[in-house]
């Protein structure tokens, strides 16, 4: 059963530093490749099917790294490489050092001890890790790291493009099938990558055209959003 | 591995531990009432005395932190901007960590006395939490309609200081002056408001001062 305290990790209300960042729609929005609830659409099943099996699998594997003693840094590492934009490594550390900060107030456990002293971790890293001191499992962690992906862009898509809540809300439940696969997908590989300790078999999907956007993002003049 | 993008960053203070002994202080209030403005006036005013560095929450993300570096008024590195994905008030109350971010970052390069948290223009319910900042000035102006203070909100009633700025543009705009002191007094209690023109010569003045001594009266902790 899902715990309350994975619930407070997926509620957008807990203090993450997520409400400023639009998960790449505003870009898309400014480049003009997203303007209806049916570009959103199409935008998350991108998301979902490119950048997603990553942040499920890491999300995964970082809950149940947490379990034991861990070298987060080659994990880390891991996860920079499948990152190629520097605008959004940045944008997934600040996102992490938010989370940590927060969670840190809640929890107390080695795993989230070891993230602190790496400086400023990916927030998949701190999601895993705080699922696990909630007692949530590596599905958990899966789920919510899609949970966050789609839910960051459908709230700056409404914020941006004044669309209707309601049918963003529809969007968001129409692709959360798709969601559930993703995640379960990820679990056995992120089992696998644990209990190997080789972050190797992680995915490394991913799309050029958002990185792009996101380097695009950080020279405009004016941006609401940080990401 | 090179690691560039990482381990530049404040220490986290998860534990609510502050490791400054600088005052915080939050400045709200609606768009338009002149927050950038007594900023600047406050860094003019006290930067020969303190140690001061500004974030600043302006919805056009570097807009602000460009005002101040126009006018000469801070260093560049004195001056963080933080982006609110449109929503101002979500960074200075109910999610503060990206601000915590930048300010404790300030207080690590810079070790100032004083920071100045800059809020992104909103409406009268738009507060600071007392986890980001030490003491809130709320600033609203004449031009906004003399019956602002007595549509009360947080803004109005729970700010350490109000400010009630271009007092210049009263009689311009038919605003009674002693109908908003008064129902500041009424709304505030004994919380102090001033009323001011921040382009006259001295009129950033009273709120200098009463940042003075918030400075002095501080016990960092």
């Amino acid at each position: 059963m899902t715990t309350p305290a994975v619930l407070l990790l997926a509620d957008s209300r807990l203090p993450s530093g997520s409400h400023a960042h639009s998960g790449g729609v505003e870009m898309a929005v400014t480049a003009g490749l997203l303007s209806t609830v049916d570009d959103l659409l199409g935008f998350l099943r991108g998301r979902l099917r490119t950048t997603g099996p990553v942040s499920a699998g890491f999300a995964a594997a970082a809950c149940l790294l947490a379990a034991g003693p861990v070298s987060w840094a080659d994990w880390d590492d891991a996860l920079s490489a499948r990152i190629p934009a520097p605008e959004l490594r940045t944008a997934s550390r600040a996102q992490g050092a938010a989370l940590l900060r927060t969670v840190s107030r809640i929890w107390s456990t080695p795993a989230l001890t070891g993230l602190r002293e790496l400086g400023r971790p990916h927030q998949l890293l701190v999601l895993g890790a705080a699922i696990a001191a909630g007692g949530g499992t590596g599905a958990d962690a899966a789920a919510l790291a899609l949970h966050h992906l789609v839910g960051g862009a459908c709230s700056a898509a409404v914020r941006l493009l004044g669309l209707d809540p309601l049918d963003v809300a529809a969007a968001q439940g129409a692709v959360a099938g798709l969601a559930a696969e993703v995640a379960a997908e990820a679990c056995p590989t992120a089992e696998l990558a644990v209990s190997t300790v080789d972050s190797s078999v992680l995915p490394a999907t991913g799309a050029p055209l958002p990185e792009l956007l996101a380097v695009a993002h950080a020279q405009l003049e004016v941006s609401l959003f940080a990401s | 591995m090179h690691r560039e993008d990482q381990l530049t960053g404040p220490a986290l203070g998860g534990g609510g531990h502050r490791h400054s002994r600088a005052l915080r202080v939050g400045i709200g209030g609606p768009v338009g009432g002149g927050k950038t403005a007594l900023v600047a006036a406050l860094c003019r005013s006290l930067a020969g005395e303190l140690s001061v560095a500004v974030v600043t929450n302006d919805i056009y993300t570097t807009e602000d932190a460009d005002f101040l570096r126009r006018n000469g008024v801070l260093a560049d590195e004195r001056i963080r901007a933080v982006r609110t994905g449109c929503c101002p008030h979500t960074a200075i109350r109910d999610d503060i960590t990206a601000n915590l971010d930048e300010v404790e970052e300030l207080e690590r390069l810079h070790d100032p006395d004083l920071v100045l948290v800059e809020s992104g223009g909103d409406n009268l319910t738009a507060t600071f939490s007392y986890g980001l900042i030490d003491r809130q000035i709320f600033v609203v102006d004449v031009a906004g309609g003399d019956k602002v203070p007595r549509k009360g909100g947080p803004g109005v009633t729970r700010s350490d200081l109000l400010v009630i700025n271009k007092i210049d543009l009263a009689e311009l705009v038919g605003a009674d002056l002693d109908v908003m002191r008064r129902d500041s007094a009424a709304q505030r209690g004994d919380r102090p408001t001033v009323l001011i023109s921040l382009r006259a010569e001295g009129g950033v003045d009273p709120v200098a001062e009463w940042v003075r001594e918030s400075v002095r009266a501080h016990v960092p902790g």
